[in-house]
């Protein structure tokens, strides 16, 4: 059986290509048809805010690529209640619809499910 | 145990330096790595390019040397190289650039070097992450 991964992905969208980076490894294990789950944490729930404009900056928008993931076959998506609450997200109008919202003790057996973790 | 590294930092950080002192500690101890990945800044580890001052550590002259010896595989994530300038010859004349920064024994490839070394693994250890 495939070993599973997850990605913790703790990078605001704009602060460099961290954000980007950690969401091609995810693409690239969806592709591969492994057991894949990416978690948005801390400084990474930013990647999740709505209206973002990314051509005011002169870059891509990373949505699109957000929004692909179920179709890469990445439907375990995990957004951190206490990291949205801190930074004045409403948990309930993310822009990934389908990440579930885990509370701090749901995130401790989150990461103890799986068999590898790479957090970027 | 075999072991699988992922190294996300640039060469002149403490986290570089610690990756490559623990995968000498895992060779010694009699474990096997089966690959080691560079991926964001840890490709500048295979960077040819770069100059240590004389009393520190060479971080990337170290890993060229313990990856020739042990007949390690080295790979570095071709697309976070492109970025990052860390180019080899065959990429450097695809893109018609001046510079190769990296060479033998470090081989420059895909993302899912990343996932088949995490599958090949029974841990996979990472360093200089978020």
């Amino acid at each position: 059986m495939a070993k599973s991964l997850l990605i913790i992905s703790r990078q605001a969208p704009w602060s460099g290509p961290g954000a980007r980076e950690a969401l091609d490894i995810v693409l690239a294990g969806g592709a591969f048809d492994l057991p894949i789950g990416l978690l948005f944490l801390d400084d990474g729930v930013f990647q999740l805010a709505t209206q973002q404009d990314a051509k005011a900056l002169q870059q891509k928008d990373l949505s699109a690529n957000l929004q692909a993931l179920p179709m890469f076959g990445v439907e375990q998506l995990f957004v951190c209640a206490d990291s949205t609450a801190q930074r004045g997200l409403d948990s309930s109008a993310l822009s990934l619809e389908e990440a579930q919202v885990l509370a701090a003790n749901e995130i401790t057996a989150l990461i103890d499910r799986y068999d590898q973790v790479i957090t970027l | 145990m075999k072991f699988a590294i992922a190294v996300f930092s640039a060469a002149h950080a403490p986290s570089s330096r610690r990756a490559l002192l623990f995968a000498q500690a895992a060779l010694a101890g009699g474990h096997e790595i089966v690959r080691l990945f560079f991926y964001q800044d840890g490709v500048y580890n295979a960077s040819g390019s770069v100059v240590t001052p004389q009393d520190e550590l060479d971080v990337p002259k170290q890993w060229r040397a313990f990856i020739s010896e042990q007949k390690l595989d080295g790979v570095v994530c071709i697309a976070a190289a492109l970025r990052r300038g860390v180019l080899n010859g065959e990429e450097a004349k695809r893109y018609q650039r001046d510079a190769v920064a990296v060479g033998a024994p470090w081989e420059l490839s895909g993302l899912g070097q990343l996932h088949d070394a995490v599958q090949d693994a029974d841990r996979l250890i990472c360093f200089g992450g978020a």
